[in-house]
C-alpha cells in the first residue's frame, strides 16, 4: 500500500499524466503538483502524483555515500 | 460460413461436421476420413504423456494468444522430461456466441506453431455450451512423445549434486505483464510482449551435446520461485539464486515495482530452468546463446550442501533471506 | 532505473553496513512505523547485513493491518446489495472479517474489483449510474490526499452514487501512543512517504517531548542503511532530533497542496487501531461538505461485535512489543495461505514478511 516509486513523466493532458516506470505506462493525477513538466520525475501513489523528486538532493545524497569511507571513523 | 459459433455447432450433426471439417480438420491437417481415434506408430519402450488446459484472460495478448499458448505450453511440459514431443490432442470448450472470425485466427496460431515445434495435432474434441457457462473458450491439449531411457532422471533431479549451477533462457516475468497489460481494465500498459514459444528445439540442442544436464522445468504459474522450491523439496538439496543474475527487463521491473509483484514469481511461457553440472555450464550457456530463444540464458545460482529444502536468495542488496513458495493468487487467469 | 538503481548500489551497501558495524558501540533498538519499510527491510535482507547489536522491530505501520474487523464486516455487508459494486484496493481483498472477506464475497457472486486509484473507482461510478460504488479507503497521510482529490472531483462531476468507507488514519497520535507504552525504542525509522506529504516537522514532538530520534527515510537499501547509521550516530552522541535521509522527496514543509486538499476534505476523528484500541484524533472523517460522500451516513450498516481469535497476538505485534516468532499460532495455524490475523495477510505485515523471508 505505501508502494510509490520514482517514474518520468512522458506526456501531460489536463491534470492527468502518462509516466513511466522503465517503460511500462501508468496514468498519474497531477492535482497535487505545483508545476510539473514532462521529463520531470515524481512519487507515484495510488493513481496520484504525491511529491517531485529533486535531483539536486538525489545527486547529495549519491554524493555523501560515495564519501563514506572504511578509513573515517568520525563516531566518538 | 456462419459468423458466430452455436448450440447446434456442438450438438454432433451437420454443423458440427461443418466446424470441425471447415476450420479445425482444415487447419491442423487431420487426415480424412476422421476417426474418433488417432493411431500412433513408435519405436522404443518409454513414452512421455501431458495434459493441460488453458484459460488465458485475455484470449489475445501482445505475443499471442490462447491457441498458441496450449500449443507451446504442452510441447514445452515434453521436452523438459527430456522427450521429443510428437503428437498432440486439442479439446475446446466454445461458449455460445463467440465469433467464428476468432476461433479461426486461434486454430491458425495453433497449426502454425505446430508446425515450429515440429509436432502434429492428430484428434480432438469440441463442445457448445450455452451463454455464460463458460467464459468465451477454453482449450485442453495434451501430448505425448518417445522419451530415451537415459533421460528420465532429467524430471525428478535424482542426478543432481553440489555446485550444480542453475540457468534460466531469457528475462522472467514478461508474459504475465504482457497479459496483465491487455488487460484494459487498469491505467496501465506496456511495451512488453508474452515470451510464449516452443523451447524443444532449443533443449534438444542442449541435450544433443551435453549429457550432464540434471534437471529441467518450465517456469509457468508461480514462476521461478515455484520450480525452485518444487525441486528443493523434492530432491533435500539447498538451493542460492543471486538476485542480480536474474534476467528481467526494465518494463517488467517497472511494472512491478508499481503493482508490488515480485518478478520471481510470475508466470512465462517461454522459460526454463534447466540444472547442469558446474563443469558444463559454459558450453550449456554457449549452445542455449546461439539460440534465438536462448540469447540473454543465464547462469543465476547453484545447488548448495546446507540449508537444506530452503531456496536462499542473495539479494540485490547483498542481503541473504529465503526465497518462500509463493502463495495466494499473485495474478488469476495468466495461462 | 532511475532513482531506484543508483539507491541499490552493492558497493555502497556494502560500505555503509562496515560503517554501522564500526558506530554501533552500544544495544540499539529501532522501530519502523511504514508497511513498505517492512516489506523493503525484509526483501533485501537488511537484517542479514547488520551487526547483532542492532534490533529493528514494526509498528503499526501496516494500513490493512491496523485496520479493525469491524471495516471488513461493514465493507462485506455493503457487499451483499445488488445494487451495490465494491471497488477495493487489492490489499483489502484477503482480510479475515468476522463471517468472510471480500475475496469469499467476490467468489460468491458480489460485485467486487480491484482498483489502484480512487479515481479509477469513480470511473466506474460513472459507468454504472444505476449502481452505488463504495470505495473502502484506508491509507495514511500518503494515501488519504488521493482519496481527498477523488472526492473533491466527484463533486465537482455532480457524481452521485459514488460513497467512501473511511479508515484513514493519521501516524503521529499512533507513534505517540507506542512511545507513552514505554516499548523500548531507541529511535524510528520514519516513513518517507507519508513524510513526503506531510512534511518532516510532524515528528518533531518525539525529540522534544521524549528524546527519541527520528530519521525520514527512503525505501531503498542505502536509504534504510543510511538512516540507520544515522540513528546510531544520534543515540551515540545523545543528541536526538528530526533528521531527513530522504531528501529527494522530503523536506521539512512538505507537499503544501496535498496538505490542504486533505484538510479541505477530511477533518481528524477518533479512531479504533487493532492492538491499541481507540487513540483520540487519528482517523480521517469527511468535513459536513462532504459528508454527502460518506458511505455510512448514507447506508448506515451495522456490523456485529466481533471476537478476535485469542491466541492471535497481531496487537503485541502491531505495538512492537512482540514478534511474530512470539505468536502461538506462526507457521503452525497462521501462514499466507490461511491467514488468521491481518499482519498475516497483508504484504506489508510484519508476520506476512517474517514468514515470507526469514531464514530459517
Amino acid at each position: 500500500m505505501c508502494l510509490s516509486i520514482p517514474v518520468r513523466i512522458i506526456s501531460i493532458e489536463g491534470n492527468m499524466a502518462d509516466v513511466s516506470a522503465g517503460g511500462s505506462i501508468f496514468k498519474a493525477g497531477l492535482q497535487m503538483i505545483g508545476n510539473a513538466n514532462v521529463g520531470d520525475y515524481i512519487l507515484l501513489h495510488a493513481g496520484f502524483a504525491i511529491q517531485k523528486i529533486s535531483e539536486e538532493e538525489a545527486e547529495e545524497t549519491l554524493k555523501i555515500l560515495r564519501e563514506i569511507d572504511n578509513a573515517l571513523n568520525d563516531i566518538a | 460460413m456462419d459468423e458466430i459459433v452455436t448450440l447446434n455447432h456442438g450438438s454432433g450433426g451437420r454443423k458440427t461436421h461443418e466446424l470441425i471439417s471447415k476450420v479445425f480438420a482444415k487447419k491442423f491437417r487431420l487426415p480424412e476420413p476422421l476417426t474418433d481415434s488417432a493411431v500412433l506408430k513408435f519405436t522404443g519402450n518409454k513414452l512421455a504423456f501431458t495434459t493441460d488446459s488453458y484459460v488465458v484472460d485475455p484470449l489475445f495478448f501482445p505475443g499471442g494468444n490462447i491457441g498458441k499458448l496450449a500449443i507451446c505450453g504442452t510441447v514445452n511440459d515434453l521436452a523438459v522430461s527430456g522427450a521429443r514431443p510428437m503428437y498432440i490432442s486439442a479439446s475446446f470448450i466454445i461458449e455460445e456466441g463467440f465469433p467464428l472470425k476468432e476461433l479461426i485466427a486461434i486454430a491458425d496460431s495453433m497449426s502454425g506453431e505446430a508446425v515450429k515445434a515440429g509436432v502434429r495435432i492428430v484428434t480432438g474434441d469440441t463442445k457448445v455450451v450455452g451463454k455464460g457457462k463458460c467464459d468465451r473458450l477454453f482449450i485442453t491439449t495434451s501430448g505425448t512423445g518417445i522419451l530415451d531411457p537415459e533421460r528420465e532422471h532429467i524430471s525428478t533431479g535424482s542426478n543432481i549434486r553440489q555446485g550444480d549451477k542453475l540457468i534460466v533462457n531469457g528475462p522472467l516475468g514478461n508474459h504475465s505483464i504482457a497479459v496483465l497489460g491487455a488487460r484494459n481494465n487498469l491505467s496501465f500498459s506496456t511495451p512488453v510482449t508474452s515470451d510464449c514459444a516452443s523451447l524443444n528445439h532449443l533443449i534438444a540442442g542442449v541435450l544433443e551435446k551435453c549429457s550432464e544436464v540434471h534437471f529441467m522445468r518450465d517456469l509457468t504459474r508461480g514462476g521461478l520461485a515455484a520450480v525452485l522450491n518444487e525441486l528443493a523439496g523434492m530432491t533435500g538439496w539447498g538451493i542460492a539464486v543471486d538476485e542480480v543474475s536474474v534476467p528481467v527487463s526494465d518494463p517488467v521491473r517497472g511494472a512491478c515495482e508499481m503493482f508490488g509483484f515480485d518478478p520471481l514469481y510470475l508466470a512465462n511461457e517461454g522459460k526454463i530452468l534447466m540444472v547442469v553440472s558446474s563443469g558444463s555450464d559454459a558450453e550449456v550457456l554457449d549452445i542455449m546463446r546461439a539460440d534465438p530463444l536462448g540469447k540473454d540464458s543465464a547462469i543465476i545460482g547453484e545447488i548448495i550442501p546446507d540449508k537444506k529444502n530452503l531456496v536462499v536468495l542473495d539479494t540485490s542488496a547483498g542481503g541473504k533471506r529465503i526465497l518462500d513458495m509463493p502463495s495466494g493468487v499473485q495474478l488469476p487467469r495468466i495461462c | 532505473m532511475k532513482y531506484i538503481d543508483e539507491y541499490r548500489d552493492k558497493n555502497l551497501i556494502m560500505r555503509l553496513a562496515d560503517q554501522i558495524k564500526k558506530s554501533a558501540r552500544l544495544d540499539y533498538t529501532f522501530m519502523e512505523v511504514c508497511g513498505g519499510h517492512t516489506a523493503a527491510i525484509h526483501r533485501f535482507g537488511i537484517p542479514s547485513l547488520l551487526p547483532g547489536n542492532i534490533r529493528l522491530i514494526s509498528g503499526p505501520g501496516c494500513p490493512v493491518c491496523v485496520t479493525g474487523t469491524d471495516f471488513i464486516d461493514k465493507a462485506v455487508a455493503y457487499s451483499e446489495n445488488d445494487d451495490v459494486i465494491i471497488t477495493t484496493f487489492g490489499d483489502l481483498m484477503r482480510v479475515p472479517g468476522s463471517v468472510a472477506s471480500l475475496e469469499k464475497r467476490r467468489a460468491d457472486g458480489a460485485d467486487i474489483r480491484i482498483v489502484f486509484s480512487g479515481l479509477d473507482a469513480l470511473g466506474i461510478a460513472n459507468l454504472n449510474p444505476d449502481k452505488k460504488i463504495i470505495f473502502p479507503g484506508i491509507g495514511f497521510e500518503t494515501t488519504a490526499p488521493g482519496t481527498a482529490v477523488t472526492i473533491k472531483t466527484a463533486d465537482k462531476g455532480n457524481i452521485n452514487n459514488f460513497y467512501l468507507l473511511s479508515a484513514h488514519k493519521t501516524m503521529p497520535p499512533a507513534m505517540e501512543a507506542i512511545v507513552k507504552e514505554r516499548v523500548n525504542i531507541n529511535g524510528f525509522i520514519c516513513p518517507g512517504h507519508v513524510a513526503a506529504v506531510t512534511g518532516s516537522a510532524i515528528f518533531s514532538f518525539i525529540p522534544d517531548k521524549y528524546n527519541i530520534g527520528c530519521v525520514v527515510t527512503g525505501f531503498e537499501p542505502t536509504d534504510i542503511l543510511q538512516s540507520i547509521l544515522m540513528l546510531v550516530k544520534q543515540v551515540n552522541l545523545d543528541s536526538p532530533e528530526v533528521e531527513i535521509q530522504y531528501k529527494r522527496a522530503v523536506t521539512a514543509e512538505g507537499n503544501v497542496i496535498a496538505q490542504s486538499q486533505l484538510k479541505e476534505v477530511f477533518e481528524p476523528c477518533d479512531a479504533n487501531w487493532r492492538g491499541f484500541g481507540m487513540i483520540p484524533s487519528s482517523g480521517l472523517v469527511l468535513r459536513k461538505a462532504y459528508e454527502r460522500f460518506n458511505a455510512e451516513r448514507a447506508m448506515p450498516v451495522s456490523s456485529m461485535p466481533h471476537e478476535e481469535n485469542k491466541l492471535c497476538i497481531c496487537g503485541e505485534i502491531l505495538r512492537g512489543s512482540k514478534t511474530p516468532e512470539e505468536c502461538p499460532l506462526f507457521k503452525k495455524l497462521c501462514s499466507p495461505e490461511n491467514p488468521i490475523g491481518a499482519c498475516m495477510v497483508s504484504n506489508e505485515g510484519s508476520c506476512n514478511s517474517w514468514y515470507k523471508y526469514r531464514i530459517a
